[in-house]
């Protein structure tokens, strides 16, 4: 029975880590706007989302074998806090951070309307983290590494995940690249400090003939004449 | 040149904000106009909706409508005069708060019944005279409600109302999606009331005379007078004061007649729309319709017979696609295009598909966006297309008419 | 009856709304959507309008109910 539990446990998190990797590669395949294999883009999306929770089914059966695994003798409170378990803590740890990175990634990817764009954008971000972690956890724990076919499917792992971070490095990423970008003009920012040098008026009411003319009927460029001037 | 243009004998060009000695003056304004009249909110709405007053920053909305909203969110509000005045045509609220700021001050206090700020929003180079200002009508015990200046950007869009709200708000001066009306909940949370500085003076003067003197001015269904900014091909550019409705040559003769034979007008500034330079057409929402024009915020630019319109328009797009806000992608994306294709027109670079290229995106364009600049920038563009389509037809041939005209 | 409203300051133009709702939206010449009417959403469209507004990577979309009239634009 603790034999099955082992291997449950080491099974589950292999396939879980496979799982991860495809969603990255599939997060980033719908960040780029573009259609995949044939599907249109809210179908990669879908499977962004549904490998996603499947991945985490898969996680929660790792740990949940490890928690009545006698050899890892995993304690609830190692799911929450790294590197303090009795088995291989700093491997552990890895495990237990790329853990506590999924949950919250999901959690704030199921949550996204309530908590707003940017946050669920900032937490999101942290799979760039959480999938090395996850894979170092795999590589350096447990009893299976320095096998052949773990390192082929590590390998294999990192090998999407870094082709797909390489796509999205490149201009072509997106499906319109000559796009402009939405970028807030600077004009419309808070000045850094307020104007100082403005035309000093007479204590008092302002004078209308002694500041600045109110009219902006100023002289026109050549060529142009009797028209505004654009530029203030 | 005085910028504040007397009304010749004859015309229906009528000075009331800008009337008397417009000093700038908290004693002679004191002495022309006495201090306002006790009235509480409901009192200010039902003279706002007697008048007919709308609102002079350029969309012409009721003002009871927005003043009864921001009454209805049921909580303090935060009351905004918004004289920022991003459009470089126009000079009215710069010249307002030089001659008369008084009375946009009175105003606000109006708008401001019961509310927990009001704010005066202008460019932070019209601050100091302001600042004493507020600070003597303090001492007078003029304003219960403290007033605070805060700077607005000189950029064209920083006048759109939300975007007003959010650089009062501390932030950018940046528009806002609509779907939560800022009259219910604004940047802050506050229901927020933004009106121009012109509306307020209005108001300030309704208060004291009445809706029926207000509405002696302008047309039954545009009733009051526009400040006007008249440039381009005139003898003494400046601000004007009219009713609605009055003659387009009777605001041109106010400024000095034209300078040379014109070719159009525009109305309504960069958001506005090219018509024809006919004197007697009227200066109201209602005859300008027909061109896709409204008088706006009250810009008119006269356009001499010897410039190319096609040429100036491609200017103000390109302008106008340089001030975008930057955040909705048609219009980051869109303006840009639609300048440079009509700029290629202009300059007589045809192009296939050109002109049906222009009326395309700027048809694209409109509607989507948090505000009105992609909406207002087509409207010039087609109005443009419209009013010179002999020219248009001229580029495409490889001709310019002005080029031709004579001085 | 709902109609769809886009917020325009979120929207990225990834383009997933215009394949769920074909019939309501187009793409313009840089993926962003284009409203083909006034966006009022049809109730056999309403599931379809439901699943592109939960989709949207930027949260852009929202179904609103149809007496929500627009703002008044500026003052």
């Amino acid at each position: 029975m603790a034999d099955a539990l082992w291997y449950f446990a080491r099974g589950s998190g292999v396939i879980s880590l496979v799982l991860l990797t495809v969603v990255v590669a599939l997060g980033i395949g719908a960040r780029s706007g573009r259609t995949a294999f044939g599907l249109p883009r809210f179908a990669v999306n879908l499977l962004h989302r549904n490998a996603a929770l499947l991945a985490v089914v898969f996680l929660v059966g790792h740990v949940v074998g490890l928690l009545f695994d006698p050899y890892a003798q995993l304690r609830v409170f190692d799911l929450v806090v790294p590197f303090a378990g009795n088995y291989r803590p700093v491997w552990q740890g890895f495990g237990t951070l790329a853990f506590d990175l999924v949950i919250a990634i999901v959690v704030t990817s199921l949550l996204r309307h309530r908590l707003g764009a940017r946050t669920w954008r900032a937490v999101h971000w942290l799979a760039y983290l959480c999938w090395p972690i996850a894979l170092l956890h795999g590589l350096g724990t447990g009893t299976d590494n320095g096998t052949a076919w773990l390192w082929s499917i590590a390998a294999l792992c990192a090998a999407t995940v870094l082709a797909a971070v390489a796509w999205r490095l490149t201009p072509s990423f997106t499906r319109y690249p000559h796009r402009a970008d939405r970028q807030v003009n600077s004009r419309l920012l808070p000045a850094v400090a307020p104007t100082s040098g403005s035309t000093p008026t007479p204590a008092g009411a302002p004078s209308p003939h002694a500041g600045t003319s109110p009219h902006t009927g100023s002289p026109t460029p050549a060529g142009m004449p009797g028209v505004p001037e654009e530029a203030r | 040149m005085t910028s504040v243009v007397e009304a010749p004998p004859g015309s229906r060009v009528q000075l009331r904000l800008l009337a008397g000695t417009h000093d700038g003056r908290l004693d002679s304004h004191l002495a022309q106009h006495g201090r306002l009249p006790v009235l509480d909110a409901a009192q200010v709405i039902g003279l706002a909706r007697d008048a007919g007053l709308t609102g002079r920053g350029g969309a012409g909305f009721p003002v009871w409508r927005k003043l009864s909203a921001v009454a209805a969110a049921g909580r303090p509000p935060v009351v905004i005069a918004n004289g920022a005045e991003g459009e470089p045509a126009s000079g009215k609220d710069r010249a307002l708060l030089t001659y008369a700021p008084n009375l946009v001050l009175d105003g606000l206090q109006l708008a401001a019944l019961g509310a927990q700020s009001a704010v005066l929003y202008v460019p932070a180079a019209a601050h100091r005279p302001l600042q004493t200002l507020i600070d003597a009508r303090r001492r007078a015990g003029l304003d219960r409600v403290p007033v605070r200046l805060v700077a607005a950007p000189d950029a064209f869009v920083a006048g759109e109302e939300t975007a007003a709200a959010a650089a009062v708000a501390g932030r950018g001066a940046v528009p806002a999606d609509k779907l939560v009306r800022i009259t219910e909940s604004g940047p802050g949370g506050s229901p927020t009331l933004v009106q121009n500085v012109e509306t307020l003076a209005h108001l300030a003067m309704i208060a004291r005379y009445g809706p029926g003197w207000f509405r002696a001015a302008g047309t039954a269904d545009e009733p009051g007078t526009f400040l006007a900014t008249i440039s381009g091909a005139v003898a003494s550019p400046g601000v004007v004061e009219a009713g609605y409705g009055v003659a387009l040559g009777d605001l041109i003769s106010a400024a000095g007649g034209a300078t040379s034979a014109l070719s159009a007008v525009l109305v309504g500034g960069y958001h506005g729309g090219w018509v024809p330079a006919a004197a007697a057409l009227p200066v109201s929402r209602a005859a300008l319709t027909a061109y896709g024009a409204s008088p706006g915020a009250g810009v008119i630019v006269a356009l001499p017979r010897h410039a190319c319109g096609l040429m100036e328009t491609a200017r103000i797009a390109g302008y106008l696609a340089d001030q975008a806000a930057g955040q909705c992608g048609p219009c980051v994306n869109g303006l840009p295009r639609l300048a440079s294709t009509l700029t290629d027109l202009a300059h007589r670079r045809a192009r296939p598909g050109l002109p049906a290229e222009v009326d395309r995106l700027a048809r694209l364009v409109t509607g989507r966006g948090a505000c009105r600049h992609p909406d207002g920038t087509a409207r010039l563009i087609l109005s443009a297309m419209h009013a010179f389509e002999p020219d248009v037809a001229a580029h495409l041939a490889g001709r310019c008419l002005a080029a031709g005209a004579s001085r | 009856m709902s109609r769809l409203h886009v917020d325009w300051t979120a929207c990225d133009g990834r383009g997933l709304c215009a394949e769920l709702l074909p019939e309501l939206l187009a793409e313009d010449d840089w993926g962003y959507p284009v409203p083909k009417g006034d966006l009022t959403v049809p109730p056999a469209l309403e599931p379809a309008a439901r699943q592109a507004v939960d989709r949207c990577p930027a949260l852009a979309l929202r179904l609103t109910a149809v007496s929500a009239e627009r703002a008044p634009a500026s003052s």
